[in-house]
């Protein structure tokens, strides 16, 4: 009796055995080709996209374009001829050209406070605008809209911003003899611009010597 | 009005459009606006100043976006930090106290 049972189970063991193998063998394929992908995917590294050479380009000419319909025209000139903006402190008692301060804001670099009637040079502001998603695999605004950010923050909320960057001496990060060469040229594209004319007060770099 | 939103790679995207005075586009411009700031983004519409000199505005709901802005501009926010002791001057203040991070 004993001897009969236990050949039953062991054909209905063998029976199931059979009747499940091809189900058993898509799981395991499943499974294998699942963890290969994953293996393959960690190998390659974080959200790989195809490369495109123009890509940055072409982003870089919309934010140029963006920038330009955004800030004054004579703002856009400089930047276009100078690569930096010029934006004027509001937290003194003067406001505009005349102010007691003001910003230069270049691309992916600190922000930098000076004193327009003598050329020097106050703090470096690092601030930055990163896009954690990383869409295209980096997470750096392309240049005109990462000046686009800053002019926007510190127009809109000075102190906010400024508060909430890093501040550091000037020459952390960029070299004093540097901003002065771009104060000199600043002063020097608004007399050209002007004509020939003094430029008003406050609308140069008056401290600094013309080169 | 547009939505636009700069991105890493692309320049701008423009993420919604629509009339604001049309009840469904303004729903739908809204649910766009809100979309980004609870993404952790910053929204800012370009305008003028009283003396006409372009600026900006930060915004931080709809209702502050004014009705004939053709613009909201929304960028990730700003990372910097700074040390306690370096909060609330204004650039022009000594230099002493806001030491170097």
């Amino acid at each position: 009796m004993a001897l009969a049972l236990g050949t039953a189970a062991v054909v209905l063991v063998a029976l199931l055995c059979e009747l499940g193998r091809p189900r058993a063998t898509e799981l395991a394929k499943a499974a294998l080709g699942s963890w290969r992908a994953r293996r393959h995917a960690s190998l390659r590294g974080p959200a790989l996209v195809a490369y495109d050479p123009g890509r940055e380009l072409r982003a870089e000419h919309r934010a140029r374009e963006l920038l330009r319909s955004c800030i004054e025209p004579e703002d856009w000139a400089m930047y276009r001829d100078l690569g930096f903006l010029r934006v004027w402190g509001r937290l003194g008692d003067r406001d505009g050209p005349g102010a007691a301060y003001a910003y230069l804001i270049y691309p992916h670099r600190p922000i930098v406070a000076f004193v327009p009637h003598t050329g020097a040079l106050l703090n470096e502001y690092c601030v930055a605008f990163p896009d954690h998603s990383k869409p295209y695999g980096s997470s750096r605004l392309p240049d005109s809209d990462d000046v686009l950010a800053k002019w926007m923050a510190l127009t809109a909320d000075e102190r906010g911003l400024i508060n909430g960057a890093n501040m550091h001496l000037p020459g952390r990060q960029i070299d004093p003899d540097l901003i002065r060469r771009d104060l000199q040229r600043l002063a020097r594209w608004e007399r050209e611009r002007a004509g020939g004319r003094p430029v008003a007060a406050g609308r140069q770099a008056e401290g600094v010597p013309a080169a | 009005m547009k939505l636009l939103r700069l991105k890493p790679g692309h320049g701008e995207i423009l993420l919604a459009e629509g009339d604001i005075e049309v009840p469904e586009q303004e729903r739908e411009l809204i649910e766009a606006f809100r979309r980004e700031l609870d993404a952790g983004l910053w929204a800012a519409v370009p305008t003028a100043s009283r003396d006409g000199r372009r600026e900006a505005e930060l915004v931080k709901s709809f209702d502050d976006v004014p009705r004939d802005a053709e613009r909201v501009i929304f960028f990730p926010r700003a990372a910097g930090g700074a040390a306690p002791a370096a909060r609330g001057a204004s650039p022009g203040a000594s230099s002493a106290k806001r030491t170097a991070l």
